[in-house]
């Protein structure tokens, strides 16, 4: 059955190659038979193999397939081999569960939109480079996943290309995340040329034997890993993107820019742990770089009025959480997070979208309102979803996994209260800007009337990704709750368990009850402001100090101004200064020169044959006299 | 060998040579100007022929045979030219043929 496994992402690159080369002639319903299709077959095929995995597991808890060489050059090998281990059983399902259940609704979704083919052929060539990305056994072929998906993101973005700023939006989604790309090949050449082998394990058994802790050239390597894990996870420095990527279709931003390609990022530094325990100065790094992402990208949700920004921001907030988890070591919690994330926030995604095609193309929440009587499916669906962001406890899957990553930021070993603290107030701000987007969307006079309903494709993706991100969570409850680990003991293994220097089962709950506190009080400020008392919300935003606040949190703490003084308009100025192109200059002068001799010498041409006797006699008296006076 | 010095048929040979050049400068039809080609043709001969009696080598007698030959060949091409042009442009002005002014 493990055989199967070059089936999963085989399937996705077939319909992408199906849908390409006949994607115009086929018909809408044929499109989507093969485009959903063929992920809902990639799905089975990976429950098969997961289901497989866990009742009799291979030895080691690894499976590696060789499908072909794929270079052979001077001492380096690379092959097209996939790697399967319970981090990527981990993503696999995930990746082709949600991507299917986004599929089925977009199906519906993008019915009417005429480039329905080529939608279905970017999103099946989207999951087959995600699936090669994470089943990847070198680090070669995960980056050709890298590129793939990157190529995929910047596809769809621009998927509505006629409109210029959708094509603005997928340049800068590619260009910023290019900013990290090449850094993380960089770190890959170090690597290659350390080790001469891009393989991951056999460089997880070398990079210890080698590389001394904390060593230049591990901080150097990691910190080059790093980088790309940022750009393509949208964290600080790198985050502007992921707003601006919001202009693709929903669908888009439920799959590539919520549920899996923004955790590459994640997935690349779990799967590089070794590598990166080596370098406690980046660990640090990536612990206070989530730590800060989170409360930068919460604070600015707060003030966005797109439902989809609010959304995006709230996306680049909970993967800060996942490195937060990285940075402390607590690699299983930060996977954890992921899958939970990846269900509740697709979930969000594709019940806002459903809300944007029933009013019209609508993104702002202000104009929404009420909806909760319109349209009541999706409103308990999405509550759940919300729930599960703002981890309300013990219902919700956020919760556990939330609790997880901020117990092992107190505890672990590399943790720090300080974090914990920002974790914390994290929190506070999800519940915050969670349950303002429910209470202005849902909640409230009805200020637009709807003008359809979903049809069952919608519906049934929202109801089971509903169900999951309440109960995805049970896999993992806290051991003075019960204590199940069905999760981390099959995580731990691929990764190291945390460390923790002493157990404490009654801090744990101090510090449960401490958020889940912060998260009420989140969710009744969030109450009091934007359903029970909205003047006083607009008299706060009167004032100077709260307009300077929501300006500045509207434009997500001014990074896009600050870049685009920084690094965009320098290169525009120096362009101007050589607009004529200085280097050229001497070519264009060779030429000028060429051709003002060129009229000078056509004018002696003038076609009389006396004349050019004449001149012919000159010369030659000319020349005679030469030699003679010589 | 005694008889004329030999500066007289050199002479002769630039007097024909500048003949045939200023010929050649000042008329404008094209039969002419072919005829003056032929005289300057001939005073080069003609001082081929002298140098040859100067040094009492066959070579000079050789080059003017060669010569006549390639100025028959060439009168030849010429006047299937010229009755070309003739056709052509009904006219054998050379300065009113000079359409290949650059």
């Amino acid at each position: 059955m493990l055989n199967l496994l070059w089936l999963i992402p085989t399937l996705p690159f077939t319909g992408f190659l199906v849908l390409t080369v006949a994607g115009s002639r086929l018909s809408r319903k044929a499109i989507a038979i093969i485009g959903v299709g063929s992920i809902g077959i990639s799905a089975f095929t990976s429950l098969s193999v997961a289901v497989n995995f866990l009742f009799s597991p291979p030895p080691g808890y690894s499976f590696h397939q060789l499908l072909w060489n794929w270079l052979n050059v001077a001492g380096f090998k690379a092959s097209i081999a996939f790697h399967l281990d319970a981090l990527s059983i981990v993503f696999i399902l995930v990746i082709t569960f949600v991507g299917f259940l986004i599929h089925l609704y977009s199906s519906e979704f993008m019915w009417e939109d005429e480039g329905y083919s080529r939608f279905f052929a970017y999103m099946n060539l989207f999951i087959g480079s995600m699936l090669i990305l994470v089943l990847a056994d070198n680090l070669l072929l995960l980056y050709l996943g890298w590129e793939g998906v990157g190529l995929c993101s910047y596809l769809l973005i621009g998927f509505w290309y006629k409109d210029a700023r959708n094509g603005y939006a997928a340049r800068k989604a590619f260009v910023v995340t290019r900013v990290g790309d090449t850094a993380m090949a960089v770190g890959l050449f170090i690597l290659l040329a350390s080790f001469s082998t891009l393989d991951i394990s056999e460089l997880m058994q070398q990079v210890p034997e080698h590389w001394t802790t904390s060593s230049e050239i591990a901080v150097l390597t990691t910190a080059l890993l790093l980088a790309g894990a940022l750009g393509k996870s949208a964290q600080l420095p790198l985050q502007t993107w992921l707003p601006d990527a919001m202009a693709g279709p929903t669908p888009v931003s439920a799959l590539i820019h919520a549920a899996t390609m923004v955790t590459a990022g994640v997935y690349l530094i779990a799967r590089l742990h070794v590598v990166f325990t080596l370098a406690p100065q980046v660990q640090a790094a990536i612990a206070i770089i989530g730590a800060v992402t989170l409360l930068v990208a919460g604070f600015s949700a707060l003030a966005q009025s797109d439902i989809k920004r609010v959304l995006a921001y709230s996306t680049i907030s909970q993967i800060g959480y996942m490195f937060l988890a990285l940075g402390v070591g607590a690699w299983s919690a930060a996977v954890f997070h992921f899958m939970t994330h990846a269900f509740f926030k697709a979930l969000l995604f594709l019940g806002a979208g459903a809300i944007i095609i029933t009013l019209h193309h609508e993104h702002n929440m202000f104009k929404m309102g009420g909806l909760r009587r319109q349209l009541p499916l999706i409103f308990w669906t999405f509550l759940m979803g919300s729930a599960s962001l703002a981890a309300l406890p013990l219902v919700t899957a956020g919760f556990y996994s939330k609790d997880m990553i901020l117990w092992f930021t107190w505890s672990a070993g590399k943790g720090d209260p300080l974090l914990w603290g920002a974790g914390i107030l994290g929190a506070f701000i999800t519940g915050l800007y969670t349950f303002r987007m429910v209470f202005v969307a849902f909640f409230g006079e009805a200020r637009k009337s709807i003008t359809r309903r979903p049809g069952w494709k919608i519906r049934a993706p929202l109801i089971i990704l509903a169900i999951l991100s309440l109960t995805s969570g049970f896999v993992e409850i806290p051991h003075n709750l019960g204590g199940k680990a069905f999760f981390s003991d099959f995580i731990t293994t691929v990764l190291p368990t945390v460390h923790i220097p002493i157990e404490n089962s009654s801090l744990e709950t101090r510090l449960q009850v401490i958020s889940t506190l912060v998260v009420f009080a989140g969710i009744i400020l969030a109450y009091i402001m934007y359903l029970k008392n909205l003047d006083l919300t607009e008299r706060i935003v009167k004032t100077a100090v709260g307009a300077f606040f929501k300006h500045f949190w509207f434009s997500g703490w001014g990074f896009d101004g600050l870049y685009n003084l920084v690094f965009v308009q320098p290169v525009i100025w120096v362009a101007r200064i050589n607009r004529n192109d200085f280097i050229d200059q001497i070519y264009t002068g060779v030429a000028r020169l060429i051709r003002n001799l060129h009229q000078l010498f056509s004018r002696s041409q003038t076609g009389q044959m006396r004349r050019y006797a004449m001149a012919i006699a000159f010369g030659a008296i000319l020349t005679i006299t030469v030699v003679v006076v010589i | 060998m005694s008889g004329i010095p030999e500066q007289y048929p050199l002479f002769l040979a630039v007097l024909l040579f500048l003949l045939g050049l200023t010929g050649l400068l000042v008329r404008r039809n094209i039969v002419f100007m072919l005829l003056s080609i032929e005289i300057m043709l001939n005073a080069a001969g003609l001082a081929f022929v002298v140098a040859g009696a100067r040094w009492s080598q066959p070579d000079g007698q050789v080059m003017f045979i060669f010569i006549l030959t390639m100025a028959a060949a060439e009168v030849a091409v010429g006047l299937a030219l010229i009755l070309q042009i003739y056709q052509r442009f009904k006219s054998l002005d050379s300065d009113v043929l000079s359409k290949m002014r650059g």
